[in-house]
């Protein structure tokens, strides 16, 4: 999406350049532009609709949905219940301490420690840490969250028969820190990302910088803070934003806990198929669906402006 | 097209053909079944039974079994969308409690709508009592045929009471103290979770039916009152939810990881199975199939170690109707897809299932108490009893669009206590705006 928008002056000015005649352009365009809004534009605006009516898949209302108008925002943003357990307010702060928690702390700082630390180990062990964490990153999303039910569970888990055989007391992780449980898996599973694309932005930077500081008898430390982190600042906006956007929306942790116990891991995805797939709220889900668009729609703008102020000087 | 290449589609074409004999109609059929798995007796059943002897019968028509092995509200929402857009099975199994949302959401059509004349003048129906029928009825109009009803009681482990000092034989609760009192001494013997009262989402309705309703018909309450309204605050309400909180989360007389993890009714059966929890309530169903023979579930040297109690109301006298003991029935039972393109054949089918002879051979598969009166009862001492002392004691669920939803906030509000997230007041301060948000203020009651 986003190159696209900032091709399109260079694409304008080589009109010239062009194999078809526009009209012929158009033609043959039309057909991949019925389908995306077939596909795209109309569910678009029919979510934004429905939205506004209280439409449920069960009972009466499924038949004869009336329109409610804002009710269903109301609802949501209801201050009497909205910090309640299993309320919208309390997914969406469960939310923010994920996304602060597993993509800001745990996927960028790791990805970037990891690939800092990469830079200077034998190209063996670079490789060999690549794959490891690279396979957490690409591996189908519900072999993952099986493999993770299986590794944490209290009584045949994994994870606990190393910790028993080393002589510590097992734990119930699923239960007793479904939070943090999440947290790390979303980290494992994100890392590799960052990582990649820290390490590509390290690898850009002439290896004569670090020379000259080596020179001057800088610590790893000092190269990292002085030299390395300014160079890649660029790498680490996009990285966040990207990261964060898609940890907002990420569904997976629903494997392991089915949002629960109790709530406490209701990320608002999570919280957003459960009013609509499982209570059969469509209205009110399409009401949630619509304010996760406006919050990806922000993180967007601001990815966009950013990635527009980068490329603007080199053009 | 080169000749190779046109010989190569023409085999192709043949190939397909052959492999598809050619039916002139074939029919789906979804069931929660699966042979080896949760319900393997309907599944082999229909596999073995109605499916080969409905086909001899019909040689134009080709049944395929599906064997559904997620949990009951899975099922629930993968017909809830398939329905609603055309697809899905022709016959599924369904439980009856459904019917009123699904009929009122257009997503059932009547068998009188969809079928007509073959359903009306089918003989079954002379054999099938309107109670039974009313399962899977709502306001008049038949959606599906029932196979059976079931009925609820307090399942325990007397080889545990009798460890416990307890005299298993004799040992009737008659209050909840008693059963309170008994697990205090099975805990005391060593036994882990002693007493299972079924709360939490994860366990779908089954929380509703085999934990929640029965506690709280104990109370003398209902969910609903005489009138139909929703009672949204009441003692019985907050009596029960102690209940809970006691088991639970005060005194650890139950496995409360049971209740909230998503496997939990599985870990519950297995609880009782290998001796760690030693009074259950459940359904019949656990008893039939459960912890039949063969069955995962299955508990070792059954007859003497299993036996069943009637549940007791919270004191002699106080429970619905002024009876000293409770009891709540269902039933499930099997709905036609109203998007089928051979309704006649579905019904053809269904039809022939409910039949007496197939009925009858499903008693070989698991005796239970069939929907038909001319299937007799098998000789099995558990069945009478149970159905001779509890079916006069039992009640049903609402007959109403909207019960799923509330049964889905009483799951929500059994987990907040058994979690020890909220108290019972805050649980039952947050169920009733739940409740009013489904219903509307003025199909609730307040009684306190």
């Amino acid at each position: 999406m986003t190159t696209e928008t900032i091709q399109t002056s260079p694409r304008r000015k080589g009109r010239n350049f062009a194999l078809l005649s526009s009209r012929a352009g158009a033609a043959f365009l039309t057909p991949a532009g019925i389908l995306v809004s077939l596909f795209v534009i109309v569910p678009f605006f029919w979510v934004i609709f429905v939205s506004f009516t209280n439409r449920t898949l069960l009972g009466r209302t499924a038949l004869n949905p009336e329109f409610v108008g804002l009710a269903n925002y109301l609802a949501l943003f209801d201050p009497a219940t909205f910090f309640q357990r299993g309320q919208f307010g309390f997914s969406l702060i469960l939310t923010t301490q994920f996304v602060l928690a597993s993509a800001l702390i745990g996927q960028a700082l790791l990805g970037l420690l990891l690939a800092w630390l990469i830079q200077t180990v034998p190209p063996t062990v670079k490789r060999i840490t690549e794959t490891f964490v690279i396979a957490a990153w690409i591996l189908p999303e519900v072999v993952i969250g099986f493999a993770w039910f299986a590794f944490l569970d209290r009584d045949a888990g994994t994870l606990n028969m190393i910790l028993t055989s080393i002589g510590f007391p097992p734990g119930d992780y699923l239960l007793d820190s479904p939070f943090w449980v999440i947290v790390v898996f979303n980290t494992w599973r994100g890392a590799a990302f960052s990582m990649m694309l820290f390490n590509s932005a390290f690898s850009s930077i002439p290896p004569s910088y670090f020379q000259a500081a080596d020179v001057a008898g800088a610590s790893s430390w000092q190269k990292f803070r002085d030299i390395g982190l300014p160079l890649i600042r660029g790498h680490i906006v996009t990285d966040l934003i990207l990261i964060t956007m898609w940890t907002f929306n990420t569904f997976t942790p629903f494997l392991l806990t089915n949002g629960g116990p109790s709530y406490r891991t209701e990320l608002v995805s999570i919280y957003n198929y459960r009013v609509a797939f499982q209570d059969f709220q469509f209205g009110k889900g399409a009401a949630v669906g619509v304010i996760m668009m406006l919050i990806n729609l922000a993180f967007a703008l601001v990815y966009l402006s950013i990635g527009r102020k980068k490329k603007a000087p080199k053009t | 097209m080169s000749n190779r290449l046109r010989s190569l589609a023409l085999g192709l074409v043949g190939a397909t053909a052959l492999a598809t004999p050619a039916f002139a109609v074939d029919l789906d059929i979804t069931c929660r079944c699966v042979i080896g798995g949760v319900n393997s007796a309907t599944a082999e059943w229909l596999e073995e039974s109605v499916i080969p002897a409905f086909e001899a019968a019909n040689p134009d028509i080709s049944v395929t079994l599906n064997q559904f092995g997620g949990e009951d509200a899975q099922l629930t929402q993968q017909l809830a969308l398939d329905f609603s857009t055309g697809a899905g099975p022709d016959i599924t199994g369904f439980d009856g409690f459904l019917i009123p949302s699904f009929a009122e959401g257009g997503l059932l059509k009547s068998l009188d709508e969809l079928v007509g004349d073959d359903y009306a003048n089918w003989e079954g129906w002379e054999h099938i009592s309107p109670g039974i029928r009313s399962i899977l009825s709502y306001e008049g109009e038949t959606y599906g045929v029932g196979l059976g009803t079931d009925v609820r009681m307090l399942f325990v482990r007397t080889d545990l009471l009798d460890q416990a000092g307890i005299d298993a034989a004799s040992w009737q609760p008659s209050s909840w103290d008693d059963v309170l009192d008994a697990a205090r001494k099975l805990k005391e013997s060593g036994v882990e979770a002693p007493f299972q009262l079924n709360a939490g989402v994860a366990m779908g309705e089954a929380t509703t039916m085999q934990g929640y309703w029965m506690a709280l018909l104990g109370t003398g309450e209902g969910v609903t009152d005489a009138e139909g309204k929703y009672i949204v605050e009441s003692k019985g309400i907050l009596d029960t939810l102690d209940l809970y909180k006691t088991v639970y989360v005060d005194e650890g007389l139950g496995d409360q990881r049971a209740q909230l993890l998503a496997d939990g009714r599985n870990r519950s059966f297995a609880n009782f199975r290998d001796g760690k929890t030693a009074m259950l309530v459940e359904g019949d169903w656990f008893y039939r199939a459960v912890t039949s023979p063969g069955a995962e579930f299955e508990v070792a040297d059954r007859d003497n170690v299993m036996d069943w109690k009637k549940m007791p109301a919270q004191e002699p006298g106080a429970g619905w109707n002024g009876q000293d003991f409770v009891s709540v029935s269902g039933g499930t039972g099997y709905v036609i897809n109203p998007n089928t393109d051979s309704p006649q054949e579905a019904w053809q089918f269904l039809a022939f299932m409910m039949s007496q002879e197939q009925m009858t051979a499903f008693q070989d598969y698991q005796p239970g108490i069939r929907s038909r009166s001319d299937v007799p009862i098998p000789d099995s001492p558990f069945l009478t009893e149970t159905s001779q002392a509890l079916l006069p004691l039992t009640t049903a669920r609402p007959n109403d669009a909207n019960y799923n939803s509330v049964s889905q906030e009483i799951q929500r509000m059994t987990e907040a206590v058994v979690s020890g997230e909220l108290s019972p007041e805050e649980a039952m301060a947050q169920y009733k705006s739940a409740v009013i948000a489904i219903v509307g203020e003025e199909n609730t009651v307040s009684l306190l």
